[in-house]
């Protein structure tokens, strides 16, 4: 796998729309023609290289393409976005849309994202080594679909609305959230599938699973306020990465007639 | 837009190509076609200056007529606001030095919809609902659509005093708040959506029959077309009542509206304005189903295609389903709430006062689901089985059943069975077995699709003198698409109709090019609203009626309510009752 670097070389900008930086675009093109990459800031476009410098060497195809991007850059969005394939390591934060609709490949942030990270995903890993913003691995605003498939990781904490309109895929948290976790999980599964899966290792505030309809949420640092929607069903042993937990077993949401089930760490 | 008309002062001359004008029975001649200060002129009229555009092997038709669509107005807002997702995936158009940003694969924004009904070779398009208390904003955005002409039809058929009227037997004054109501809306024609069952609806009923009263009103649907029918043609408005009919998108429905069709069978039209039909019939496809339920849905096209055959008192347009995720939207308030029952989306709903009400519904036409690639097959039966093309029109309601950008497709589903058929392959194996469409061989010719698309809706809309068609005198409205009919056999190869259809060689809007190759090239073109007006009948029961609604319920006030003259700089008014000299 060839690797090319970009390094924030002090330019100062506001915030930049950056959807040009994924293995797939890269793959294939000089340095000169990366450099040349439109990327937006506000109603103005500029070229990519006048914010990075470019360095090492493409691969032919995406698979062989890995970025590393060099450094924090907390107002540069889209890194990753709609990437099928390769790999992008980001050794600080990045902004929005972190690997939003990647369909494959896979993304390390060694930082923190800000919101909307990995919304719509339809497969492929993303790692987030700091904390997540909000409406991690959501829907996009207004749609009813929400990530389908691939994994994410969070080492930090995450923000209201994950997994939001989940229909696929796995979400962890190694840390806390806050609000709204799996909120309209499995609206639009088919009936004969399970939906999308959350595993929450930390605190989880209050309204997890609200109106979900399937899908499954574990919550192992407990919940500080339930959903009135869910009923209790006893407690089931559940082995979690290879550890045997006791959880009790909430089935819901009933305000949506959900098939929805939460395990909430006994 | 520029704030002033534009005088055109354009000539060109349209050479050799093609022409299909059906109301002057041109079928494809070859011909040359003089355009001079906007409209169509003697080519031996023009001077030496003329721009010469070569035609030859080309297709040049009269601008098209888009007799029922939703582009302006409140519900087509709520549309593009509670649908971020419906921009995601559609390409959005970045500002150009000419043209405006926007987007919207169902819904699109103003400018963007103008944009591309032009690219398709539009240049006339009726926005079909317009709530008259909120006719402020749909005229706001029609001002902000540029170079297609535009009108809207006025909703009257749950409005309070038109009921009371009907009840009540007094057709002067039933005339006169008709008549008033146009001409405070600035609408072009009388537009009937779900007769009392929107009404109803504020109640928490509907009307599914032309016989259910309306609660409180105690006045039936037939009625309200009836009473609303023979006002419009004593009026003589250009445009007959144009019915969205009961119990639409319901399976069983064909009773319906095989008894809605015949309620104006005695009632005589008014053949001032050149129109044949005292009712136009909207979106028919979604009131011709047969069975009880959407299990056993069958199609009944052909009983309403038969009506339609053998009655000149009707017109109809189709609303072809296009198997597409789109908005839909309808003043068919409680439609819209079943419509919303069935797929648990995001549900708008609004009640207009002593109005009407309307209802927003984002809906996915999975082509796999059987429902849909059926009822996608029940619109291709309509406009296959009825005989005459100037009885049946080609439209999508959009956006309800598909976007217009989808017209393209349709004429070739139309103009080639092998494109059916291709299509058919990859739907529902119900849709052969429950339908009868595999068994239709017609393919429509060009003329037919001109007629359907032109002619038909253009002499329907009673405005066949200016719009339609490209005989001396008519607005110089002109689509032409690179497609040679003569060395291309669009039955086998239907793609080639696709393209050339979906994107106009060019377009000319009042004898200015706006589209070339399929871009837009000019916008500042003259734009106008057109309107009905038919008022002047100084009826006092009637204003004092007025009056006292507004005193009493409205929430605003009456003075604050008619359309006034700056939210529609450029009108261009039709004078129709007392206004024009009586019947």
């Amino acid at each position: 796998m060839e690797k090319v670097t970009l390094t924030p070389n002090g330019e100062k900008y506001l915030v930049l729309e950056a959807d040009c930086i994924t293995p797939d675009n890269f793959a294939g093109k000089t340095l000169e023609q990366i450099a040349d990459m439109t990327v937006w800031e506000g109603n103005t476009t500029h070229r990519l290289g006048k914010f990075f410098d470019i360095g090492g060497k493409t691969g032919a195809t995406a698979t062989e393409t890995a970025i590393v991007v060099n450094g924090n850059v907390p107002r540069v969005k889209y890194i990753g976005s709609k990437m099928t394939d390769g790999a992008i390591l980001c050794k600080g934060d990045v902004d929005m849309y972190l690997g939003a609709w990647m369909k494959g490949g896979s993304i390390l942030c060694k930082g923190s994202a800000d919101a909307f990270a990995g919304i719509q995903m339809e497969g492929g890993d993303l790692v987030i080594e700091g904390n997540a913003g909000n409406y991690l691995g959501a829907a996009y605003r207004g749609d009813w679909r929400g990530m389908k498939g691939g994994n994410i990781l969070v080492k930090g904490n995450a923000g209201n609305d994950l997994g939001e309109y989940m229909i696929g895929g796995t979400i962890t948290i190694m840390g806390n959230v806050t609000f709204n976790a799996g909120i309209h999980a499995g609206r639009d599964v088919k009936s004969k599938e399970p939906g999308g899966r959350i595993i929450i290792h930390g605190i989880a505030d209050a309204r997890v699973g609200a109106q979900m309809v399937r899908g499954t949420i574990f919550v192992l640092g407990g919940v500080k306020t339930m959903m009135p929607g869910f009923t209790a069903n006893g407690t089931e042993e559940v082995e979690l990465d290879g550890k045997k937990m006791m959880f009790s077993v909430f089935n819901g949401d009933r305000a949506e007639a959900g098939k929805g089930t939460l395990y909430v760490k006994a | 837009m520029s704030a002033n008309p534009i005088t055109p002062k354009n000539e060109i001359l349209i050479k050799n190509g093609f022409v299909f004008d059906p109301l002057n029975g041109v079928k494809g001649d070859v011909k040359d076609i003089a355009v001079q200060n906007g409209k169509i002129v003697e080519p031996s009229k023009l001077s030496t200056k003329a721009k010469v555009i070569d035609a030859k092997g080309k297709i040049v038709m009269p601008g098209g007529v888009d007799i029922h669509t939703h582009v302006a107005g409140p519900k087509v807002n709520v549309g593009r606001m509670f649908r971020p997702e419906d921009k995601l995936h559609d390409t959005m158009t970045t500002r150009t030095s000419l043209l405006r940003s926007g987007g919207g694969f169902s819904v699109p924004s103003t400018f963007e919809t103008a944009y591309r009904y032009a690219k398709l070779g539009y240049t006339f398009v009726n926005e079909a609902a317009m709530p008259p208390l909120l006719a402020r904003h749909t005229h706001e955005e029609i001002h902000d659509t540029p170079i297609i002409d535009q009108s809207a039809f006025t909703l009257l058929g749950n409005n309070w005093l038109v009921m009371e009227y009907i009840k009540k037997n007094q057709p002067e004054n039933l005339d006169a708040y008709v008549a008033w109501m146009l001409k405070a809306t600035k609408g072009s024609a009388v537009k009937i959506v779900n007769p009392g069952g929107t009404e109803a609806w504020g109640w928490g009923k509907n009307c599914t029959d032309i016989d259910d009263p309306v609660p409180y009103f105690d006045v039936t649907p037939k009625e309200i077309i009836q009473g609303l029918a023979a006002s419009n043609e004593r009026l003589g408005l250009p445009h007959s009542i144009h019915l969205h009919g009961n119990n639409l998108g319901h399976p069983g429905n064909y009773t319906t509206t095989l008894k809605t069709m015949a309620l104006t069978e005695g009632i005589t039209t008014n053949k001032k304005s050149g129109r044949t039909q005292n009712i136009h019939f909207t979106h028919t496809q979604f009131n011709s189903y047969g069975g009880t339920k959407w299990g056993d849905m069958v199609s009944k096209a052909d009983a309403i295609a038969d009506y339609v055959n053998s009655h000149d008192h009707i017109t109809i347009d189709v609303g072809f389903v296009t198997l597409d995720e789109t908005t839909t939207m309808t003043a068919d308030g409680p439609f819209e709430f079943s419509l919303s029952t069935t797929n648990h989306l995001k549900w708008g709903n609004l009640d207009v006062e002593l109005e009407t009400g309307s209802g927003v519904v984002p809906f996915v036409y999975d082509p796999k689901n059987s429902v849909f690639g059926r009822q996608w097959a029940v619109g291709l039966e309509l406009a296959l089985l009825v005989k005459d093309p100037m009885k049946c029109f080609l439209t999508t309601d959009h956006p309800n059943a598909g976007p217009f950008t989808r017209y393209p497709v349709i004429t070739s589903w139309l103009m080639s069975k092998k494109a059916r058929d291709d299509k058919m392959a990859t739907l529902h194996r119900w849709v052969p077995e429950k339908t009868k469409i595999a068994e239709i061989s017609r393919e429509m010719s060009m003329y037919e699709i001109a007629q359907m698309t032109r002619a038909g809706p253009a002499k329907a809309l009673g405005m066949s003198k200016t719009k339609g068609h490209l005989g001396i005198g008519a607005d110089a409205d002109v689509s032409i698409y690179d497609l040679n009919l003569k060395t291309t056999d669009v039955t086998k190869n239907p793609e080639a109709i696709v393209k050339a259809f979906g994107s106009a060689a060019y377009t000319i809007k009042a004898g200015e090019v706006v589209v070339k190759d399929g871009e837009v090239v000019a916008v500042d073109v003259p734009k106008f609203t057109i309107w009905t007006d038919a008022d002047n009948f100084n009826n006092k029961e009637v204003t004092n009626d007025i009056v006292e609604k507004f005193l009493k319920y409205y929430s605003l006030t009456l003075n604050n309510y008619p359309v006034q003259e700056n939210y529609a700089p450029h009108q261009q008014v039709i004078k129709a009752g007392p206004l024009a000299g009586g019947n």
